[in-house]
């Protein structure tokens, strides 16, 4: 009986184990966050400063907002990482890019947007962080 | 690798460009059935890609990434031939990978 119980707990923790780990990885508390300054706070943003050196490509108006494509290039050097947040999203933290060994800090992916709203980009570099933004209008929100 | 994603490497002068689509609902736990039923969440958290097994991107994502996420990253230094792999795990511990060799774009 001890065996198997013993057993059984073993079991269960090396299952638990994958997720665990993920857990650690991901930052549960900021993409839970529903507002943008509450994202901003759980990714550790100290003070940010307005960037020309951030290209946001997103169309002006977006028929669906299920599916929205951005593109987000930073010249700034040192870029450690890209932040994608809508500030209108039930959760507005999209996305969180770090890059290493040779990564060009430059992404497109497709997102989510629940309705009209400003797509926000962060990027860290070093300790600094800078910040863009684009408005997007949506016709038809995309967030079930 | 697996048919639930699809990745392409060209590389095209110094930058190689990677491409992955992934087949993933990506259910915000939002989302009501057509019975009204709130569909639990399930989408992807972490993704990570590496070039000849070195790190060279990860990735967290919430569930504002769209349906069957799409990704473009740029990686300087690849060669024709060099191997690049991406991992990817969701909430409900699921996981699925792929590769892609660099190609002459």
């Amino acid at each position: 009986m001890q065996r198997r119980h013993f057993l059984g707990m073993s079991l269960a923790s090396l299952l638990l184990l994958p997720l665990q780990a993920l857990a650690a990885l991901w930052n549960k508390a900021a993409f839970e966050a529903v507002t943008a300054p509450a994202a901003r706070q759980h990714l550790q943003v100290a003070s940010e400063q307005p960037s020309s050196e951030i290209e946001i490509v997103a169309p002006d108006f977006a028929e669906n907002g299920a599916v929205v494509q951005v593109e987000v290039r930073s010249r700034i050097a040192n870029t450690e990482a890209i932040a994608i947040l809508v500030d209108k999203n039930p959760t507005p933290l999209i996305a969180n890019f770090m890059f290493s060994n040779g990564a060009d800090p430059y992404v497109v992916t497709r997102i989510k947007m629940a309705e009209s709203a400003e797509l926000q980009v962060i990027v860290k570099a070093g300790e600094h962080y800078f910040t863009a933004s684009k408005q997007v209008q949506v016709s038809l929100g995309g967030c079930g | 690798m697996n048919d639930n994603i699809k990745m392409r490497a060209l590389l095209k002068g110094e930058i190689t460009e990677v491409k992955v689509l992934i087949g993933h609902p990506m259910e915000t736990g939002r989302r009501k059935n057509d019975l009204e039923e709130v569909v639990p969440a399930h989408f992807i958290q972490l993704l990570t890609a590496s070039l000849n097994g070195k790190p060279v991107l990860e990735a967290q994502w919430g569930t504002g990434i769209s349906k069957n996420p799409y990704l473009t990253f740029h990686l300087r230094g690849a060669k024709v031939g060099d191997l690049i792999k991406v991992v990817w795990h969701d909430n409900k511990g699921q996981t699925g990978n792929g590769e892609a060799s660099v190609s002459a774009g």
